[in-house]
């Protein structure tokens, strides 16, 4: 399986995540600049950061970039695509997954370990985690307050598209709890937290290996 | 005959999505300095615009059909709030 990480001018963790790939999970991945990234692989990361500085509001221009025109192609071919942090920022500018990412209700950027519950496991970055399962990653962002209106969010949770959500402290404001969703076909995923930050023991936790782990398994799903 | 119109359009949460800044500002600065009488403040984002257009409908239109088609708000949270402000 090859797998771009796709780099914007402002990405971070992305050497993180090339390293996770690469020498924990022994994964065909690539580092490669938004410029030149197109097509011919298996799945994508987006990583998280501040791409383009955040100018208008994060994501947005990435967004707009030839990059996220490829990504769109792979979303649409079923392949594997997460967004982490301001990666999923991204693909919800583009429009891959609905809704908004607002600051944070403490105006403040928050940067800490927190406890989620796995919602779904019918996507391709939780299918080999159990439906119900609590785990462990950090967070670290500004935006990240996810909002829809009612409506919108009861139909999220009934077509099961809701994929983690905060247990215990809400720390964001997020509505519902909610930090990660996906698209219907369970192929496009955007969470706020870190998993290239809980994948080593010596980082404080490994939780965050199992997302990547699905993503091999998810064929098989 | 193109003139230049400047266009500044206002980017605000929606009501229902709830403004953390703005809350704060009536807070912990108005009401606390005894500014009682203010009741509500929203921020947003200003953007000012200057756009060639044939009049101030078109330069509006233009601006509007921009800001969709880049998605320069986002409908979900944003309300997008456009005035004119000049001709040339």
């Amino acid at each position: 399986m090859k797998i771009a990480v796709v780099q914007f001018p402002g990405s971070n963790c992305d050497r993180d995540t090339v390293r996770v790939l690469r020498d924990s999970l022994k994964l065909d991945a690539k580092l490669i600049w938004h410029n030149e990234f197109n097509g011919v692989f298996d799945a994508v990361v987006l990583p998280g950061g501040f791409s383009f500085g955040d100018h208008l509001r994060a994501g947005i221009i990435a967004a707009h970039s030839p990059a996220t025109k490829t990504v769109r192609t792979m979303a649409a071919e079923g392949k594997p695509v997460l967004g982490i942090c301001n990666g999923f920022q991204i693909l919800i500018e583009a429009g891959l997954l609905p809704g908004a990412l607002l600051r944070n209700s403490t105006l403040k950027f928050v940067c800490k370990w927190t406890n989620l519950q796995v919602e779904t496991n019918k996507t391709a970055f939780t299918c080999a985690i159990e439906k119900g399962s609590k785990i462990r990653m950090p967070i670290a962002h500004n935006e990240g307050r996810y909002f829809a209106d009612d409506e919108e969010l009861d139909r999220l949770e009934n077509a099961n598209l809701i994929v983690m959500k905060y247990v215990g402290e809400n720390p964001t404001g997020t509505s519902r709890g909610i930090v990660a969703i996906s698209n219907h076909g369970g192929n496009v995923v955007g969470m706020m937290p870190h998993p290239e930050r809980a994948s080593d023991p010596a980082l404080g936790g490994v939780d965050g290996l199992k997302i990547f782990e699905s993503m091999l398994e998810w064929a098989n799903c | 005959m193109n003139s230049t119109f400047l266009v500044e359009i206002v980017i605000s949460n929606k009501p229902r999505a709830r403004d953390p800044e703005g809350e704060t500002i009536i807070r912990d600065l108005m009401h606390k300095s005894g500014f009682e009488s203010v009741k509500e403040v929203r921020t947003g984002k200003l953007l000012s615009i200057k756009v060639d257009a044939m009049n101030e409908v078109d330069a509006r239109d233009k601006v509007v059909a921009m800001c969709n088609d880049l998605r320069i708000y986002n409908p979900v949270a944003h309300s997008l709030n456009v005035r004119i402000r000049s001709g040339n």
